[in-house]
């Protein structure tokens, strides 16, 4: 039934048939009456975990229940979760523009963030970043300290975080380059910290991931503080890597093939940033 | 029927839309797509169940949305990035053949 997908659209030969399209259709909508009766004449299941939450609030060293649950009752989740994403990123730096692709004034790898003076001037742009950037950073400082009590914590100011890069790669004027040591000290610190919290605190209390009462508070603080910075550099890094990402005209060899070394030499920066507006992913 | 009934439709609406798109879309691109409004779906579908047991939300619920949105976009990202890859191996292979 699948088919290999394809990259070219207007195409009708790679579309399915008429009457398996139909007939999948209707299994779905089967499935989906069936699944829709199911669960709107179920009973409600009660769940004993929203009061268990409730009792143990004071112990969590939080007062927002989500956070609590988030880093202290199931932080093996939260610490998995800082995992999978490092995966993504390990994943995404071999292809990230560690070359001088798009800056070519920029020596590979030397520092995290770089400013691209040879950018074409957009004085609005850069009036708005100005006051723009420095506010989300703010935004995102508040957001992770307000998660102890409200709605917030390390993963919506890591998003904001990242945000804020994106716009500063969208102007123009800044390049991060994820192979800076910076780099990957910001996208390790927060499984780092994590590990080290989980095993650090079992030498006290006997059990991995269970801290102590009166440092509780302390030490989820310092997770999320880590935890934001890794999954803002790591949201990033992907924006970063997929953004950059050359499609070539088919005349040309692909970036793929040439050596990393070979890349910064070949391939000239007006080049790749003309393929890369005419055909590359749109941000 | 209840608030809660029709935002369980909607869910289960928007998860059989994106399974019909995952199954029947062409273009890699779409499938991803499908396949994040599917996950949309479910965490509709988990954030309702945590409103309907309590006065209170549940908030392991929440929780588990929260995980599963940031799992979500790191999943999509490295889809995203397979399909880079696909597209210019399988053009370099395209080129080879002719």
């Amino acid at each position: 039934m699948f088919k290999t997908p394809e990259f070219k659209e207007n195409n009708h030969a790679n579309e399915l048939p008429f009457a398996t399209r139909i007939l999948c259709a209707t299994a779905i909508g089967a499935l989906g009456l069936g699944l829709i009766f199911a669960l709107i004449l179920s009973e409600n299941i009660s769940s004993s975990l929203p009061a268990l939450v409730q009792q143990n609030l004071t112990q969590s060293g939080v007062q927002n229940p989500v956070t609590a649950v988030l880093l202290n009752f199931r932080s093996y989740d939260t610490l998995l979760e800082i995992g999978v994403l490092l995966t993504v990123a390990i994943a995404m730096l071999p292809n990230s523009n560690f070359n001088s692709d798009i800056n070519p004034h920029m020596p590979g790898g030397s520092r995290l963030v770089s400013v691209v003076n040879s950018a074409p001037v957009n004085p609005p742009l850069e009036a708005l970043l100005r006051w723009l950037i420095p506010m989300i950073i703010v935004m995102a400082g508040y957001m992770l300290w307000t998660g102890a009590a409200l709605p917030g914590g390390a993963f919506q100011s890591g998003a904001l975080l990242a945000g804020a890069g994106v716009l500063a790669q969208l102007s123009g004027r800044l390049q991060f380059c994820f192979t800076s040591t910076t780099a990957k000290l910001l996208l390790t610190i927060g499984l780092i910290t994590f590990v080290m919290v989980a095993v650090g605190v079992a030498t006290t209390t006997g059990v991995i991931l269970q801290y102590p009462l009166e440092l509780a508070a302390p030490l989820i603080l310092l997770i999320e503080t880590a935890a934001t910075l890794s999954i803002a550099a790591i949201l990033l890094l992907s924006y970063n890597t997929l953004a950059t990402q050359t499609f070539e005209s088919s005349s040309e060899p692909s970036v793929f093939d040439k050596q990393p070394s070979a890349l910064s030499e070949t391939s000239a920066p007006n080049e790749t940033l003309q393929s890369q507006t005419a055909e590359g992913p749109k941000p | 029927m209840t608030q809660e009934s029709l935002y369980i439709i909607a869910s289960i609406g928007l998860f059989g839309i994106g399974l019909y798109g995952v199954i029947v879309a062409p273009h890699i691109l779409r499938k991803i797509l499908a396949i994040n409004i599917m996950s949309v779906g479910v965490f509709m579908l988990l954030v309702v169940s945590a409103s309907n047991m309590n006065s209170t939300p549940d908030p392991v619920l929440h929780a588990m949305v929260l995980t599963g949105i940031v799992v979500a976009i790191a999943g999509t990202a490295l889809a995203l990035l397979l399909a880079v890859k696909i597209h210019t191996l399988s053009r370099d292979s395209d080129k080879d053949d002719h």
